[in-house]
């Protein structure tokens, strides 16, 4: 028994290590998120009720103007299906890393935000800890953070203590340290250049408001034409 | 309906729909994964990070003042720190520090 209790230590070590660089974005982005919906005249029932249920960061924010403006059900459709389309390639890569989740598996797939894809779409478990207990730890913890920030913001209500210019850019660094490990394993490297190459040309044509998902059919249709060249070692995969 | 029922509304609409998107491919692929897809989730991941590092950097100005410079040397900072101790909490909270400084105090 003491080895799975050790185990369960060591899971529960790791899962939050690894999640510890989501922290600071979800909780200062979650905070921005209540500030708006405080100021749009919703309290901390409808923020909670948005970060526990919707768990999607941009879509939020999006949202708090879909509800001020009291937009029609149709338009909430589309929206969502818009911002959040990339969700569909998260979960279309996840499928093997997934397969063997047993009864956590439906949270997995819900919780599966960009941070949260980001970390553990390599699938790797590190060394001593349970696969399906550390992936819905770390899944859970960022949840959390993202519930907490909204929290604290909607209670902060417009009022911010300090300066927090400039957090936002943990997203970022965090996206960045992503892709140079991705960069550096093997056969990585061409659709990495496609990803980066597709949305730069995608932003230059359609502007930062539009660019994402014609940056997404890109990509799609560049790597699938790329195939035959990427795809080789498909067999032994 | 009055305003608030019509807000609950919406939130159960993006919730639904957003559970929908996230849930569809392990719906539709739940007996055997085609290659093709197999494929396309091999080589996604690094092309989505690639995608989001721009999404994160898409409204950088580089026509006008300060032309990206913050966002250009905070870049470098993760990139290369990244490579060299390859501890990403060290590179996020050092290039996170390093462009919270040059946005509010440099430029």
């Amino acid at each position: 028994m003491r080895n799975r209790a050790d185990m369960r230590r060591t899971t529960i070590r790791k899962a939050f290590v690894r999640s510890i660089p989501v922290m600071a974005g979800y909780i200062v982005l979650g905070i921005g998120f209540g500030v708006l919906m405080h100021a749009a005249g919703y309290g901390l029932l409808w923020t909670l009720a948005m970060s526990l249920l919707i768990y999607a960061g941009s879509m939020q924010y999006v949202g708090v103007g879909l509800l001020s403006g009291g937009a029609s059900v149709v338009t909430a459709i589309l929206t969502t299906v818009m911002v959040n389309a990339r969700h569909l390639f998260y979960s279309i890569s996840m499928i093997r890393v997934y397969r063997d989740s047993g009864r956590l598996k439906p949270y997995l797939i819900f919780a599966l935000t960009d941070e949260t894809y980001s970390l553990l779409c390599d699938g790797d478990v590190p060394e001593g800890a349970d696969a399906e207990f550390y992936r819905f730890l770390v899944s859970a913890f960022d949840h959390s953070y993202w519930v907490i920030g909204s929290v604290l913001g909607s209670l902060l209500g417009a009022v911010l203590p300090f300066s927090t210019e400039g957090i936002e850019f943990s997203m970022t660094a965090l996206f960045l340290t992503s892709f140079v490990e991705q960069w550096i394993k093997k056969g990585n490297r061409i659709p990495a250049l496609t990803g980066l190459g597709a949305t730069l040309l995608s932003l230059a044509v359609f502007g930062p408001e539009r660019f994402l998902i014609p940056a997404m059919l890109l990509i799609t249709l560049v790597l699938s034409l790329l195939r035959g060249r990427l795809g080789r070692g498909e067999a032994e995969a | 309906m009055n305003r608030m029922g019509h807000s609950a509304l919406l939130v159960a609409v993006m919730s639904a729909f957003t559970i929908l998107l996230r849930f569809l491919p392990f719906l539709v692929f739940r007996k055997r994964v085609p290659p093709y897809v197999a494929y396309l989730g091999k080589v996604l991941p690094p092309a989505i990070i690639g995608m989001l590092v721009v999404y994160c950097l898409r409204n950088t100005a580089i026509l006008a003042f300060p032309f990206g410079i913050p966002e250009l040397i905070a870049v470098l900072a993760v990139v290369l720190l990244q490579i060299w101790k390859h501890r990403s909490l060290l590179s996020i909270l050092t290039g996170t520090a390093v462009y919270m400084l040059l946005v509010q105090l440099v430029f």
